[in-house]
């Protein structure tokens, strides 16, 4: 049993009582909510005659479903219009705060819940999306949860859940230069596989992770799901500090002391004790991209394919399926692999520094002719802030689209699709076979500046070798 | 809420094979788009069940035999990847009421339970029994029991497991939490009070 983690002091803080089934009733800090998973969960809401529980930690925003060339009402889709529709109407009657598309504040809600401040350490976050882990970085609990989960939370403000165990991952040394945090959240799942965290929190920690940024964070917490744990963290720090202070939802200076004192006090302990430990070195990470049809099958970028001998018999069936839907070889090299679209964005990377790191690699060259690449920002204001520092011009000049605000190409619910057999770079989150809209569809998950390398190059590059 | 528990799940059942079956894979997101569950029946498993072209292919949830099945039969990790409720919603409105497996993607299972359909595991042996006993003859009556913890039918008997907790409230009826929670209210706004950020650390 895990002792003295941040797991367990933010769990302890926010157990409501015990059910009868054994389970634990939680409070739920902040619950973000989205166009997708919410209209079923009003509906049952209103069958029952409930309401909304708690008003002030609750919010909502826009973000699968909306074209990102053109914001023009009504959507030329129109199960897209009718979804947008049912969660204004929604959140007019329940008097929801709505970050829609005129509030400037829209975008996907794993970006905007931390760019406005209004997630805190030590709190309990959830929303009806599996990516909800990302708001982890801030050292919170913050778990991804179904539609009639949803419902609880609109209903109650809490979730019945049973408690997980926690395995701390410790990455020391320091990263070379090229690698990034998408590369680290990669390489981890490639080690412990895409089940090995069933049951388990992630607890990130180490050197790497201690001088990252908090949207490196972000990138790495945002990939626990991708390895079966069901939430993952870090500890809060000074850069975490750093970070909230003057956000528009973070605690005011007349607070802010208090807070801080409260968040350090959420932190592991020193002697904290886990159900797990696993210790891997910084320097063992390369750049890294997928080849398969899961997250976990990935390799550094130099590195041959792996045989279908060197995986567990168990394992085999899925990774003849993945070679066969990739049209790729055991042997072959990644950098040999055109590529036909690329895509910049998702809850994964479409931070500020995500697109000033493809921004430099974009200075060096254009988008190769064949190929079609597109730049998502991840929020209205990372758009604003990007446009100001003159990032889009970068893009444009080298040939990439420049969009608005939303999950664009990360799943195939709004307008950008990938067509029949094309493969794309994509600094998203899941290489699932159709999740980027078409069935024959292929992705191969990589870091920003290794996708704007392959735009560049028109194939898989490694981004340490671009002149 | 009251439901009746579910104790036992009678019916035949059909294999899915492989691991780490997304729910990508069990509805692609484009079905995501209707703002009701009601129509999701019609499409588990739909890009693997047809050509881009809408031709019908080789998949068990198209074989005729298959029609009516009550059971699925799975692999290690099904259901991981996205928190679509979406994914057991399509898959009991099809006809699925229990689903057994080596082992499950967490949000998947828990969305399973939310809805009153136990994710029940079994051995990666017996599985692969399973799977094969129900391909060789998709008329095979099988039971899953969740008092005794097993499953029969054919010349099957496989012993199961699921997390107490959920076993308990599938079995008592308790999978609708809303209820519950909700009756807590007076403890929950204890729990608010208490927590510094709800007042601004102030
Ligand atoms: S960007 Fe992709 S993974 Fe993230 S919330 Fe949107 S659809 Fe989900």
């Amino acid at each position: 049993m895990a002792k003295n983690t941040l797991y367990d002091k933010v769990w302890d803080a926010h157990v409501v009582t015990r059910l009868p089934t054994g389970q634990y009733q939680l409070f739920i800090g902040l619950h973000l909510t989205h166009e997708v998973t919410t209209p079923q969960a009003f509906d049952m809401l209103e069958e029952r005659g409930l309401g909304v529980a708690y008003l002030d930690r609750t919010v909502a925003t826009v973000d699968h479903i909306i074209p990102t060339d053109s914001m023009a009402r009504p959507y030329a889709d129109e199960q897209a219009e009718a979804m947008m529709a049912a969660l204004e109407t929604n959140a007019k009657r329940h008097n929801l705060n709505f970050f829609d598309f005129a509030s400037g504040r829209q975008g996907i809600v794993h970006v905007i819940g931390p760019e406005l401040g209004l997630v805190h350490p030590g709190m309990t976050v959830a929303c009806g999306d599996s990516h909800t882990a990302t708001h982890g970085a801030f050292g919170t609990l913050a778990f991804g949860i179904g539609t009639s989960q949803v419902r609880d939370v609109l209903a109650s403000q809490c979730l019945s859940v049973d408690p997980l165990r926690v395995r701390r991952i410790e990455i020391g040394g320091a990263l070379r230069p090229g690698v990034e945090p998408k590369d680290v959240t990669l390489h981890v799942i490639r080690r412990l596989g895409v089940k090995g965290g069933i049951g388990y929190a992630y607890e990130y920690a180490g050197s790497v992770i201690e001088s990252m940024s908090m949207e490196g964070r972000m990138t790495v917490c945002n990939m626990a799901i991708e390895g079966g744990a069901r939430v993952g963290y870090v500890n809060p720090d000074e850069t975490t500090f750093d970070y909230l202070r003057g956000r528009e939802y973070a605690p005011d200076e007349s607070a802010w002391d208090g807070a801080v004192t409260h968040w350090k006090s959420m932190a592991s302990d020193a002697d904290a004790q886990y159900d797990d430990l696993v210790r891997m070195d910084g320097a063992d990470i390369a750049p890294t991209v997928t080849w398969g049809i899961t997250p976990g099958q990935s390799v550094g970028v130099g590195e041959p394919l792996p045989a279908v001998e060197e995986f567990e018999e168990a394992d085999r069936p899925t990774v003849e399926r993945a070679y066969a839907h990739m049209d790729l070889r055991p042997g072959q090299k990644m950098t040999e692999v055109p590529v036909d679209v690329v895509f910049i964005g998702s809850c994964t990377n479409s931070r500020l520094s995500d697109l000033r790191a493809a921004a430099e690699i974009a200075k060096k060259g254009t988008v190769a002719a064949r190929v079609k690449a597109i730049v998502v920002p991840g929020s209205q204001q990372v758009k604003a802030q990007a446009e100001e520092e003159g990032l889009d011009d970068v893009f444009r000049a080298a040939g990439f689209e420049w969009r608005n605000a939303g999950c664009s190409m990360c799943l195939g619910m709004n307008p950008d699709k990938l067509v029949g057999r094309q493969i794309s770079a994509s600094t998203s989150n899941r290489n699932f076979i159709g999740r980027q809209g078409s069935a024959e569809g292929r992705t191969l998950l990589m870091s920003p500046p290794m996708a704007a390398a392959a735009a560049i190059e028109g194939r898989v590059t490694d981004v340490r070798e671009l002149a | 809420m009251s439901e009746l528990g579910v104790s036992s799940i009678s019916g035949t059942a059909i294999a899915i094979h492989g691991n780490d079956i997304d729910t990508d894979r069990v509805i692609p997101a484009r079905y995501l788009k209707a703002i009701t569950f009601s129509e999701l029946g019609r499409y588990p498993f739909q890009d693997e069940r047809f050509e881009p072209d809408g031709t019908a292919r080789e998949h068990p949830f198209n074989r005729d035999e298959c029609r009516g099945a009550k059971l699925l039969f799975v692999n290690e990790n099904f259901g991981c990847g996205s928190s679509r409720e979406h994914a057991p919603q399509c898959l009991r409105q099809w006809g699925i009421e229990a689903v057994v497996g080596v082992s499950f993607g967490e949000i998947f299972a828990g969305n399973c339970e939310m809805i009153g359909v136990p994710a029940v595991r079994a051995r990666p042996e017996d599985m692969v029994r399973l799977q094969a006993a129900a391909d060789a003859d998709p008329s095979i009556e099988f039971t899953v029991d969740l008092d005794a913890m097993r499953i029969t039918g054919g010349n099957e008997t496989v012993e199961l497991e699921m997390p107490e907790n959920r076993r308990r409230s599938l079995r008592e009826g308790h999978w609708d939490t809303t209820g519950i929670l909700v009756g807590n209210a007076p403890t929950v706004r204890e729990v608010y009070e208490r927590l510094p950020y709800t007042s601004g650390y102030r």
